[in-house]
């Protein structure tokens, strides 16, 4: 079976010469079809800018420096900019981390989910109005053809999330990059917001790269887990693995800073302050000699 | 990330020395090309070739040196009278710095206090100098200045007069607002919080975080205020008699636009540079001073 | 901008108009020049002068005056005009409509060029190109429109004369107007030959109002699409796989669209402002030209039904902004 996402060994850049910094230092990743990956790690640690490089929205000073990111065995970084961009809201779609901005807010909800319906599908815009209605109706808002004609900023932000999934969803992609989809929301409107996103993907069966630093939502939806530091994948397996018998430290601290309902809060320890610089400096140290290699 | 953060906290440089370089080109031209100004209206009786006023009937009209026809005494020609272009061009300049420098300042000034009081004390006095700007603002402002000239009789202090009463709303507006944006920041609060009153708050406080605005303000008035001496020469009731200005080169050239367009057109140049060297100062000064960057 | 403020920007008209009346009335009488000498032939009787005197109401005190002349410009009097002997609202409204037409199309080029100008700056940013776009948004911001009338006038009448530089229209076309709005009239009857006689006089003018206004356009749209297309919506629309010319025009224009006009819409005034020059130079038979002229000949009752009649503008033109911008933003239009 052939992966639907293949990350081979990826190295991102920010800036260049002597202002240039490192976020990604040779990551690997596969996402197998209807698989649920988790990508964990504390901010900084180039997960969102991994799920960045395979949407193409990576920032104009970065570049990848060495590495593949393969789409169902296509090698995206060579393929021609016209079919890159058909599989981009395609098969490969994002629901994106803040509600309140990825939004436009002098568009209508209707008409903009009916614009990637009609790029991609070959709709008419009364279809594509139809359909967003269906869409709409299937991630639990009421009333969805009133909703179609409001603007952003008149539902919350719960509602916001959902027709960004509806989004996401609506062309049935093979893969969805969730950008910690669920750490703009309140505590309530996340664990709704979650099964919605379960619910969608066992009916229509698309592989999930969630990102998130919540240990806890990985626990509940995330069938395998890659956890992330530095722009180094660390640790990598079925998600039930490696939470019961981590095998790196940082993972075993991670596990021991995050809160659970059959511990004590006080039995919380952050992570230590020592094993993060270690860290940070064999990142470096594989910087310099990555350096040395090229030259 | 961390360590490129620290290096550059340890070698930052003064506030200044940094302004001025962020002020780049801009600043340089636009500061080379005033000070050439200055130094040309300074030192117009040593370097004008002729007297301005001294007329040559027998070589009127005579085109610039290279061209067909030139006379080398007369570098850019003469006018109808026979009156050297050139020297009256330097001449001209004095005029120019006088009504820009005085009436930048001037108005500049009063602008500044009544921006200032009516920022600080709100209430009905600012209700009060907002109606009054108000009611400027509905006034075409070039025809203002022409009337007021036209009224107030020709010379250099109705010139001056002319600008100041039609001008002085530009800055009046602009500290008002920025007056009262600055005292609801916290560092004004806490300025109160520690019993300065507003009279000290307003000098301690406020007016530092004004500077960089009121110079950026007045070196673009300062071309404006040429710009209006050039206008009101232009309709004839400028300074009098036989004084060369700009603008009154431009409205003798006119009259001779097909036999020696070059009277004119030497005429805009000098307005033209001296305007964008303004600007241009204005922009860099901004840039250089402004301790928050903005965008 | 809620109706609200709206409402309130109305009820201040009325005042704001009136301490225009009262500046300009008082401004032409506290200063020595007297109209009527200028009116009056050599030899005239000082029973004669005194007698022009009481017929322009010039013999009374200056709140007398200006009481009676306010009372009847309320009316719509605006009196009559001292050097062309006819009444000012006649004289104006026959000129208006030739400033109207001009700064029309002034305005439409300069909407056009800033337009033009802002996407291919924002198209090619970090590049080059876009260096090059934004100091020539600087130059043409820093020149005035007067300025350029006289560099458009010394360069397309005198060095390669290509359009007629003096006058409205040819004085040997002929097609008896109804009314004076020439462009519309002539667009309406469909003739096709006196509306390109009419641009090609309004040409020169109309583009030197335009360049600096256009400019401003320029440089307020470009820094709102590059702040718009900053935003995540817009980077998001590129991972929907949309090209970045369609996300260009499609998601970020509408948005940077408002602060442009919010900011941009009230400098139409300054265009306006600035026919009074760029008239006179081209010798275009509008209300600009007039003012100088009235300046000039001490008309003091055709001065000031002038600078009201740009005051009604410009208010009118701010209150019309600030609708447009409530029209067009929804997060205002229910607020």
């Amino acid at each position: 079976m052939t992966a639907v996402l293949s990350i081979q060994d990826l190295h991102v850049t920010i800036g260049r010469g002597a202002r240039a910094a490192n976020v990604l230092r040779g990551v690997s990743l596969e996402v197998q079809p209807g698989e649920v990956r988790g990508l964990v790690g504390e901010s900084g640690a180039g997960k969102s800018m991994l799920g960045r490089a395979v949407l193409g929205l990576l920032p104009a000073d970065a570049w990848i420096g060495k590495g593949g990111i393969a789409f169902a065995g296509r090698d995206f970084l060579t393929l021609p900019e016209r079919e890159r961009r058909d599989l981009l809201g395609r098969q490969i779609a994002l629901i994106p981390q803040d509600p309140m901005t990825s939004l436009n807010p002098v568009k209508r909800v209707g008409d903009q989910i009916a614009r990637v319906l009609q790029r991609h599908l070959a709709l008419s815009r009364r279809q594509a109005l139809q359909r967003a209605t269906e869409l709409l109706a299937e991630v639990a808002i009421r009333d969805p053809q009133r909703v179609l004609g409001l603007y952003p900023y008149e539902i919350s932000g719960g509602m916001r999330q959902r027709v960004l999934i509806a989004m996401a969803f609506g062309c049935d992609p093979s893969l969805i990059i969730a950008d910690e989809p669920t750490t703009a929301l309140d505590v309530t409107v996340q664990r709704q917001v979650l099964q919605l996103i379960e619910r969608l993907r066992e009916r229509r069966g698309a592989a999930i790269l969630f990102v998130t630093h919540d240990l806890g939502v990985v626990a509940k939806i995330c069938r395998t887990m890659t956890v992330m530091h530095a722009g180094r994948v660390l640790e990598d397996g079925e998600t039930a693995d490696v939470l019961t018998r981590p095998r790196h430290a940082y993972t075993r601290a991670l596990l021991a800073a995050t809160p659970r309902a059959d511990r004590p809060a006080d039995a919380l320890r952050p992570v230590p302050p020592a094993l993060i610089e270690s860290l940070w400096s064999e990142a470096h140290r594989l910087d310099r000699l990555s350096i040395v290699g090229r030259t | 990330m961390v360590d490129v953060a620290a290096s550059v906290a340890l070698q930052q440089p003064s506030r200044w020395a940094m302004g001025f370089r962020r002020g780049g080109a801009r600043l340089w031209v636009g500061g080379a090309i005033v000070a050439v100004l200055i130094l040309v209206a300074l030192l117009a009786p040593w370097i004008a070739p002729h007297d301005p006023i001294e007329q040559d009937l027998l070589s009127g009209q005579l085109p610039p040196a290279w061209m067909h026809g030139g006379d080398t005494a007369y570098l850019l020609g003469t006018d109808s009278l026979g009156r050297d272009v050139l020297s009256r061009l330097i001449y001209a300049a004095r005029v120019a710095v006088v009504v820009g420098f005085v009436a930048a300042l001037l108005a500049g000034a009063i602008g500044i206090t009544l921006g200032l009081i009516a920022g600080s004390f709100g209430g009905w006095i600012d209700q009060a100098t907002s109606r009054l700007i108000d009611v400027w603002m509905a006034f075409p402002p070039i025809l203002l200045s022409i009337v007021l000239a036209a009224v107030i009789g020709a010379g250099l202090t109705s010139v001056i007069l002319a600008i100041v009463v039609v001008d002085w709303t530009r800055f009046a507006r602009i500290i008002r607002a920025e007056t009262a944006v600055q005292l609801q920041r916290d560092y004004a609060m806490a300025a109160r919080v520690i019993g300065l009153n507003r009279g000290q708050t307003l000098r301690l406080e406020i007016l530092p975080n004004l500077v960089p605005l009121v110079v950026t303000l007045l070196a673009v008035e300062m071309g404006v205020a040429i710009l209006v001496e050039v206008i009101l020469s232009f309709v004839g009731i400028s300074v009098a008699g036989d004084t060369p200005t700009w603008g009154g080169m431009i409205a003798e050239g006119r009259q001779i636009i097909y036999q020696s367009p070059w009277v004119m057109a030497f005429a805009i140049g000098c307005v033209i540079v001296s305007v964008v060297g303004f600007n241009l100062l204005g922009d860099g000064l901004r840039t250089a001073l402004d301790p928050v960057q903005r965008r | 901008m809620r109706w609200g403020e709206i409402i309130k920007r109305l009820v201040l008209i009325p005042p704001t108009l009136a301490g225009v009346g009262v500046i300009v009335f008082v401004l032409l009488r506290i200063v020595p020049g007297d109209p009527i000498a200028m009116m009056i032939p050599p030899g005239a009787s000082a029973a004669d002068i005194d007698r022009l005197r009481a017929l322009y109401g010039l013999d009374r005190s200056i709140p007398e005056q200006f009481v009676s002349w306010f009372g009847h410009v309320l009316s719509g009097d605006f009196g009559r005009s001292i050097s062309l002997r006819q009444s000012v609202s006649e004289l104006i409204l026959a000129r208006l409509p030739a400033t109207l037409e001009l700064a029309l199309v002034a305005t439409l080029i300069a909407i056009a060029l800033g337009l033009a100008v802002a996407l291919t700056g924002v198209y090619f940013r970090g590049r080059r190109l876009e260096w090059a776009v934004d100091g020539g948004i600087g130059v043409f911001l820093a020149i005035p429109d007067f300025l350029w009338a006289l560099i458009l006038l010394l360069s397309f009448g005198v060095l390669i004369p290509l359009l007629p530089t003096s006058g409205r229209i040819d004085p040997q076309i002929d097609v008896s107007f109804r009314t004076n709005f020439y462009l519309f009239e002539s667009l309406l009857r469909g003739r096709i030959d006196v509306v390109g006689a009419l641009l090609s006089h309004m040409l020169l003018p109309a583009i030197a109002l335009a360049l600096p206004f256009a400019a401003l356009i320029a440089r307020l749209l470009k820094a709102s699409l590059s702040e718009a297309e900053d935003q995540d919506y817009a980077q998001i629309a590129r991972a929907r796989g949309f090209a970045r010319p369609a996300i260009l025009l499609r998601e970020v224009f509408p948005n940077a669209l408002i602060p442009t006009i919010a900011l941009g819409g009230v400098q139409i005034t300054l265009l306006l402002g600035g026919t009074v020059l760029v008239e006179r130079i081209f010798s275009y038979e509008g209300i600009g030209n007039m003012a100088i002229d009235a300046v000039i000949n001490r008309d003091f009752p055709l001065i000031q039904g002038l600078i009201l009649t740009f005051a009604v503008l410009f208010i009118a033109l701010n209150l019309a902004v600030d609708v447009v911008v409530t029209l067009l933003d929804p997060r205002l239009r229910h607020g």
